[in-house]
């Protein structure tokens, strides 16, 4: 039997605000334990929630950047459950009435566009976190990140291959980058994702039951946690067996996923509307402002690199995936004028240099400026492509400009005519033999002669002019 | 007269005077307090030494002039607002050892005023009673009949200020808790209009319900506290921003030409015929005083009950999630796991009533009955709103007894919570509705149990509120009488 997979995703985004969502503690990541806290955030009785507008703005901004209706009124919900993490015993989220709904991105499958429908956005805070003593039975409570807040953004069921579901999430990986509100860390879960997935008979209409997948880390383990998935989905129901509703979790190191409860076990939240906070009232006034602050948005900027700078779709892509990366572009171009040239430096070395390392280009050595002036410096002749090749590698480990580097290494590039043809005068003297075959037909010996060239100035000369002088001396 | 019998504004004659000091009139109090506080039981900390300290600052500030609207003024704090650095229990086992490390906003206010704070008073056990039975701490007596409650949930509120052990005292009301006992033990108790007072600090039962108000001697206290508590409060969302007037304007103000509401569902069977007749007076009284009574419905008031006793409860479900042993509070010495912890925790931690209000209000909370519970009931909540703002078209306030009943015998209802939950049916309505409530004592019974009257106003509308009160009080020639301890 043939099998259509079904998922959809439920993604967490940790915003970017300097406060948390319902109190002034710092959001900042780590920190000595119980250190960004107070009575608010501890859930110490008699305490009150007063929100936090900032993140509402930055709620906005990611309804509008994925084409969500804001909705005039929504309000805050508490959802209840026992668990350490979470001081208050509910967390403050949005259930009835959430920020925005009806929204969509697009994906390219195969060439096409294809929309992903946004069910909704809600905002929440997050809960803190456990850590468990190794060697004693102990575990402490670190409540430094509850509070921090939180959007919620979840798909219509509309994603239809584990390829599919993780170009999905680095679309709204990049938006979220891009807008500034989130800065997008996996690894640090300011960024996560809950997956459901469901396989059906191919044509058939009805959804099957959905198994809902969590602990996926990063882009890849998602996908790799909903290939297994499909295919153990796949197994049972080609043997025979019934899918069960329940909550799985991603095992990385085994490449599996384990049930960790089924749908009896789940928890009744008993949702109901937060008496502590009052509905939030969002006039076209302000959503006009918030889309006034949206910065360009990735597939706007693709478009208008293509465009502007002509170059290809796919180094466009490449440049824009990643906001400051394009910026640092941009920068390169402005500077050098060269578009073409400036994305393949960029493309080409730096971003090799970078990935070898893991680093980001925000701490890359290599300035905007100083690529720009290199790639000047080729233009007018003063370096060749290939001693750039040597000098930007240079910069990358020395963070040093061109010129400095050019000067220590005396790498000028000998464009002198007159210095040239002396150098060339010698060489042919210095090889009778190799002359009169070339000059009896042995073109390939030409580059034999330059091959020399380059040895005696140390590669510094100007290939085209010893081309061209080469070629006029030997003809004779 | 000793000084500790006396009203606010008539200490603060004397202070500006000269005639007494603060440190006087704090040991005054606490000299009562020795005498009775073990009969009564209207605290569950006194605070004597804190006392003293401010009084002899506020005797300071006296001697500059500095005089604010509370200097040297003796206060009682009903034991759920949280005071810094002094324990705060609600009424509970579970919070009995927790110290909170802010001021409620009120506390704040109350403090800048200039007042002193004799001690945290006795209540039911997270505001959930009508007895201050079900504290942790023992229950209060009534001063008038120590066999009989104070009435709840701020009794020790209540009797502190009955019983002269203060000069007047805060409470909170989520459905009853300043006016039920104030009418039980004769005293002034007023609940302000929903988000009027800061609820920053008040430990939270049920916090669309939930409001802080004053017990006070007369109605000019009442207003002189009003002065102080009322006000925006940025860290409370629910918090509104109106104008606040000086209440004290409104003191001995005319009422000729009011319209007196008096809603046919409020005078039914089953009053006790003693609160009937007191009542009764009451409203001959207002007409005295130039009130015209209108006879109006308040046509969904049969369910008001029964709308609070699933709203009230499922918030409280909520609120109360987080006394889980882990960040403060008491925790169980005897746990297994996790989950042993909480359940020993909180079985340990919460008397009878608390786990029943849970349990109701987890029920009306759950996935399949929160339509036919939590959400009709939030549906039948706006009707009973709208009775009011129709009630008040055609009329200025509205007048009804505070409680079907006097003061009931300890434990005569512990074992019948319906039979409890009743004593609430008059206060409840405005908790609902977010309307502003005052009880004004309106006399005895034969066996000599205080009686009140209550009047209720529009939002914002304190200020009526306490027009009329004095107007009552001023007129009413009521004999004056104190507790014979």
């Amino acid at each position: 039997m043939e099998f259509e997979t079904v998922i959809g995703l439920e993604v967490h985004a940790q915003l970017l605000t300097d406060t948390k969502i319902f109190c002034n503690c710092s959001t900042k990541f780590g920190g000595t334990p119980n250190s960004h806290a107070c009575p608010v955030c501890l859930g110490m009785p008699g305490v009150l929630p007063v929100l936090n507008k900032k993140v509402v703005e930055y709620g906005m901004k990611m309804s509008l950047a994925t084409n969500c209706t804001i909705n005039k009124s929504c309000s805050f919900a508490r959802k209840n459950y026992f668990y350490p993490d979470l001081p208050k015993g509910y967390q403050i989220s949005q259930y009835a009435y959430p920020l925005s709904e009806h929204g969509y991105v697009f994906l390219e499958v195969d060439g096409a566009q294809k929309k992903i429908g946004i069910t909704r956005i809600h905002m929440e805070e997050d809960a803190g976190k456990l850590l468990h003593d190794e060697h004693n039975p102990v575990s402490y409570v670190d409540l430094n990140r509850a509070g921090v807040p939180l959007i919620e953004i979840v798909s219509e069921p509309d994603m239809r291959t584990p390829t599919e579901a993780a170009d999905y999430l680095k679309r709204l990986h990049e938006i979220l980058v891009y807008l500034e509100i989130c800065d997008g860390n996996m690894e640090e879960g300011s960024f996560r994702c809950d997956a459901n997935v469901s396989i059906r008979p191919k044509g058939q209409e009805e959804f099957g039951t959905r198994a809902e997948l969590k602990n996926m880390n990063s882009f890849r383990n998602v996908q790799r946690a909903l290939e297994y998935e499909v295919k153990r989905q796949q197994y049972i129901v080609e043997n025979g067996g019934k899918i069960v509703q329940e909550t799985r979790l991603w095992d990385d190191a085994q490449g599996v996923t384990n049930s960790m409860r089924s749908k009896e076990e789940a928890h009744d939240y008993r949702y109901f509307p937060d008496p502590d906070l009052v509905p939030i009232i969002v006039d076209d006034a302000w959503i006009e402002v918030m889309r006034k602050e949206l910065p360009e948005l990735p597939m706007a900027k693709r478009e208008r690199f293509v465009k502007d700078y002509q170059i290809p779709a796919y180094d466009a892509g490449v440049l824009t995936a990643d906001k400051a990366l394009s910026n640092y572009y941009e920068e390169v171009v402005r500077l050098c004028a060269s578009p073409k040239a400036a994305s393949n430096w960029v493309m080409g070395d730096v971003l090799r240099f970078l990935n070898e390392e893991r680093r980001d280009i925000r701490n890359c050595p290599v300035t905007a400026a100083s690529l720009a002036e290199m790639i000047r410096l080729i233009e007018d002749g003063t370096i060749s492509g290939k001693m750039a090749k040597d000098i930007v590698e240079e910069m990358y480990k020395t963070g040093s400009a061109p010129k400095t580097i050019i000067a220590e290494k005396g790498m000028v590039q000998i464009t002198d005519e007159g210095a040239l043809l002396k150098t060339i005068s010698a060489i042919i003297d210095a090889n009778p033999n190799q002359l009169q075959d070339y000059r009896g037909g042995k073109d390939k010996l030409f580059g034999f002669f330059v091959g020399q060239v380059m040895k005696a100035t140390q590669g510094k000369a100007n290939p085209q002019i010893v081309n061209e002088l080469l070629k006029k001396m030997l003809a004779g | 007269m000793e000084l500790n019998q006396l009203t606010i504004h008539e200490l603060q004659e004397k202070i500006k005077n000269g005639q007494t000091s603060a440190t006087q009139i704090v040991e005054s109090v606490f000299s009562r307090i020795g005498v009775v506080e073990e009969r009564v039981h209207s605290y569950i900390r006194l605070m004597k030494d804190q006392a003293l300290s401010a009084a002899k600052k506020a005797d300071e500030d006296i001697k500059i002039g500095a005089i604010k609207p509370l200097t040297g003024i003796p206060l009682a704090l009903k034991d759920i607002v949280c005071t810094k650095g002094i324990p705060t229990t609600c009424g509970s086992h579970i919070l009995h050892n927790f110290v909170p490390p802010y001021d409620a906003t009120v506390v704040e206010k109350l403090r800048d005023a200039g007042a002193v704070f004799v001690g945290k008073a006795n209540m039911d056990e997270f505001a959930m009673g009508s007895s201050t039975e079900t504290s942790w701490f023992g229950v209060t007596r009534n001063p008038w009949d120590l066999e009989r409650i104070p009435g709840g949930s701020s009794g020790g509120s209540a009797t502190a200020v009955a019983a002269d052990e203060c000069i007047a005292s805060i409470g909170s009301d989520t459905g009853g808790s300043i006016r039920q006992p104030a009418a039980l033990c004769g005293v002034v108790g007023l609940k302000p209009t929903y988000g009027r007072v800061s609820r920053f600090g008040l430990i939270a039962f049920a916090s669309s319900l939930d409001q802080i108000g004053p017990f006070t001697k007369d109605v000019e206290d009442c207003a002189i506290m009003m002065n102080v508590l009322a006000g925006y409060d940025p860290r409370e969302s629910t918090s509104v921003q109106a104008e606040v007037p000086d209440y004290r304007q409104f003191v001995g103000k005319d009422i000729t030409g009011w319209k007196i509401g008096i809603p046919k569902e409020y005078f039914i069977e089953g009053i006790d015929p003693e609160v009937a007749a007191s009542v009764k007076k009451a409203i001959a009284v207002i007409e005295k005083c130039g009130g015209q009574c209108v006879d109006i419905s308040l046509p969904h008031t049969e369910y008001c009950l029964a709308v609070y006793y699933i709203i009230a409860p499922a918030e409280a479900s909520s609120n109360l999630a987080r006394y889980d042993g882990v960040k403060y509070g008491l925790r169980t010495s005897e746990a297994r796991d996790l989950l042993d912890m909480y359940k020993k925790t909180r079985t340990q931690g919460f008397g009878n009533e608390v786990k029943r209000r849970i349990m109701i209000g987890t029920y009306a909370l759950s996935s399949g009955y929160y339509d036919a519970y939590y959400k009709k009931a939030s549906q039948v909540r706006a009707l009973i709103k709208q009775d009011f703002a129709e009630a008040f078209k055609k009329c200025d306030v509205i007048l009804t007894p505070t409680t079907p009943t006097p003061a009931f015998k300890i434990g005569e209802k512990m074992d019948n919570p319906l039979q409890m939950y009743l004593s609430d049916l008059f206060t409840i309505s405005s908790n609902l509705a977010g309307i502003p409530g005052i009880s004004v004592p309106c006399g005895f019974t034969a066996a000599g149990l205080p009686v009140g009257v209550q009047f209720l106003a529009g939002h914002f509308e304190e200020g009526k509120l306490i027009q009329i009160a004095s107007a009552y009080e001023k007129n009413a020639n009521l004999a004056k009488r104190r507790p014979q301890l």
